[in-house]
């Protein structure tokens, strides 16, 4: 992990997520390997360097895990009062950290009198109180609505851009990863399969976890209803997978314009992933075999990915031609 | 049985007695309350702290700790009391008295006390207990930040229950010389055939338990933020 930037980790309930970072801060300790955190082997550390080295790292858990005797500010206030911070220096530095989450008017709360959103608030002001260069986060979002779950990422982002912190984000949804995390890694049965920025696994992903995870938050299954209404579909059906800038040029008239081909656009999407625009289009296109290659070859060397579908059995036929529909228009 | 003339002239001296055997309940309550908690509030932290998955796990202290307790709530109060009668004199002086009845009640108390205090913080949750650690809290932290203040409210009714509890031992420690409404309650009460005595006995005794768990239930109500 780099400083400074925000590290997605995602897999499937039961992958090593929590256990992953909960190694990390030495909540559990690994049987073999070594954990360097800023330089430092956590592994190697002794319970009192141990518990120094601890407040270098904070975090925020799903659950909130709050002291519920104690009001909001004595929340925040608690790992002061660990550190043996002076009572006077505690206040200030509780108040700058509740002005920082936007709590300042609720310090005196308790949890049980706040919302979900405003616990996770008090959560991460209080990850957040002794200065650390980590923060670690365990399904932060994962018991909030999805409202709430965009306000506390946004809170997140903010934080990482305003203190340069580092942040560890655990999840198992991809619409979070999506919205705030630079890096990902998808890890699986305790290993970490695939790593790479957030569009490479969104564009490329090459594990079944990856692929699910994408799938599911781009929803690029074609409907069962589009294979049943085109009993007869025509031609190749390829799914053309746009990244960046390319998704803004009008590939697919340019394709049909050049080769002798017609393109049936089946289906698609275009979505923004870090402000890059993304998109995935599922098209039909048929021709004389030479043309359909060299319009995927053309489509292929505009940097757009072509993958060729297979029809489920149940479609299989090619019985009688339909007829074309219209030509559609990317971008 | 008495007639209500007699209840009526023995009144005046009735209610003195009643009132001083009050008194000396309270007094062996109170004090062996007050000795008890404090005692059994380490043992029961100890307890928690070093069970299995406990914040200071220990494979000997736990299981040792454990049967001594064990031992000690499973002594029937009447022996115990017959038992440590040494012990009392070594301590107070003589094994007579209201004074000397407080040290069986304390020390029956102090392993009940213990389980009480273990259950009431193995209810906090381990969550918690958790982001302390990852926080850097040490042990001694912990316990003294984390584990007895999420507990409070629960330890106050678990207070409650052996106050109440020690009410009841109380009036059997009187039956040997203890002093109390227990004493009243036999003396008078049983060996004189005094209906009147036992009934008033009795009801002070409600009294006082109805007393002490409103107290204690309005207390923990007050401590509780959840
Ligand atoms: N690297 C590993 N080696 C061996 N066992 C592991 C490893 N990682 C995780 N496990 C085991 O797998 C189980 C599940 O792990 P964990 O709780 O971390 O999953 P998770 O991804 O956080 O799941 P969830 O999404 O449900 O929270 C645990 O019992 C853990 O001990
Ligand atoms: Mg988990």
């Amino acid at each position: 992990m780099a400083s400074g930037e925000i590290f997605g980790i995602i897999g499937l309930s039961g992958a090593g997520k929590s256990t992953l970072v909960r190694c990390i801060n030495m909540l559990e300790r690994p049987q073999s390997g070594k954990i360097i955190v800023d330089g430092v082997d956590i592994t190697a550390l002794s319970g009192r360097e141990l518990r120094l080295a601890r407040r270098q790292i904070g975090m925020i858990f799903q659950h909130f895990n709050l002291l519920s005797s104690r009001t909001a500010f004595g929340n925040v206030a608690f790992p002061l009062e660990i550190m043996g911070m002076p009572r006077r220096e505690i206040k200030s530095r509780v108040t700058e950290l509740l002005r920082l989450v936007g709590l300042e008017d609720r310090a005196s709360a308790y949890p049980a009198q706040l919302s979900g959103g405003q616990k996770q608030r008090v959560g991460i002001a209080r990850a957040l109180a002794s200065n650390p260069k980590v923060l670690l986060s365990d399904e932060a979002t994962s018991a909030l609505d999805p409202t709430t779950t965009h306000s506390i990422l946004r809170l997140l982002k903010d934080i990482n851009r305003s203190l340069g912190l580092t942040i560890m984000l655990i999840t198992h949804e991809m619409g979070v990863i999506k919205e705030i995390c630079d890096r990902v890694a998808v890890i699986h049965n305790g290993r970490i399969v695939e790593v790479g920025t957030v569009l490479d696994i969104f564009s490329h992903p090459r594990s079944s976890t990856a692929k699910a995870f994408t799938r599911d938050i781009l929803n690029l299954d074609i409907p069962d209803a589009l294979w049943k209404n085109n009993k007869g579909l025509n031609g190749k059906l390829l799914r053309i997978s746009f990244i960046g800038e390319s998704a803004a040029r009008p590939v697919i008239s340019s394709v049909v314009k050049k080769f002798q081909v017609d393109a049936n656009i089946l289906y698609g999407k275009l979505d923004y992933v870090q402000d890059t625009p993304f998109g995935t289009l599922i098209v039909a296109i048929s021709g004389d075999a030479p043309h359909v290659e060299g319009a995927i070859e053309h489509m292929t060397s505009l940097g757009l990915r072509v993958e060729m579908l297979e029809a489920p059995p149940a479609a299989g036929e090619n019985g009688k031609a339909a007829e074309k529909c219209g030509v559609g228009e990317a971008g | 049985m008495r007639g209500a003339r007699d209840v009526g002239m023995l009144t005046p001296q009735l209610l003195y007695l009643l009132r001083q055997a009050t008194m000396e309940t309270l007094w062996m309550v109170g004090l062996s309350t007050l000795i008890a908690v404090p005692c059994g509030l380490p043992l029961g932290v100890l307890l928690v702290c070093t069970e299995p998955g406990g914040i200071l796990e220990n494979r000997i202290i736990y299981p040792v700790l454990s049967g001594i307790v064990n031992v000690g709530r499973s002594i029937p109060f009447i022996i115990l009391m017959v038992a440590i009668i040494p012990f009392t004199r070594l301590l107070v002086g003589t094994s007579i008295g209201t004074t000397a009845a407080v040290v069986p009640l304390a020390v029956a108390a102090i392993p009940f006390v213990a389980r009480i205090v273990e259950s009431s913080l193995k209810e906090i949750g381990h969550g918690v207990i958790e982001a302390a650690q990852a926080m850097g809290a040490t042990p001694w932290q912990i316990i003294c930040k984390v584990l007895i203040p999420e507990a409070l409210p629960a330890l106050v009714l678990g207070t409650t229950i052996t106050t109440i509890n020690l009410v009841g031992y109380s009036a059997m420690a009187g039956a040997i010389g203890g002093g109390g409404l227990g004493d009243l309650a036999i003396r008078y009460g049983y060996q004189r055939f005094r209906t009147d005595v036992m009934l008033m006995t009795v009801a002070e005794l409600v009294l006082m338990v109805q007393g002490i768990q409103m107290l204690g239930d309005w207390l923990a109500r007050k401590l509780d933020h959840k």
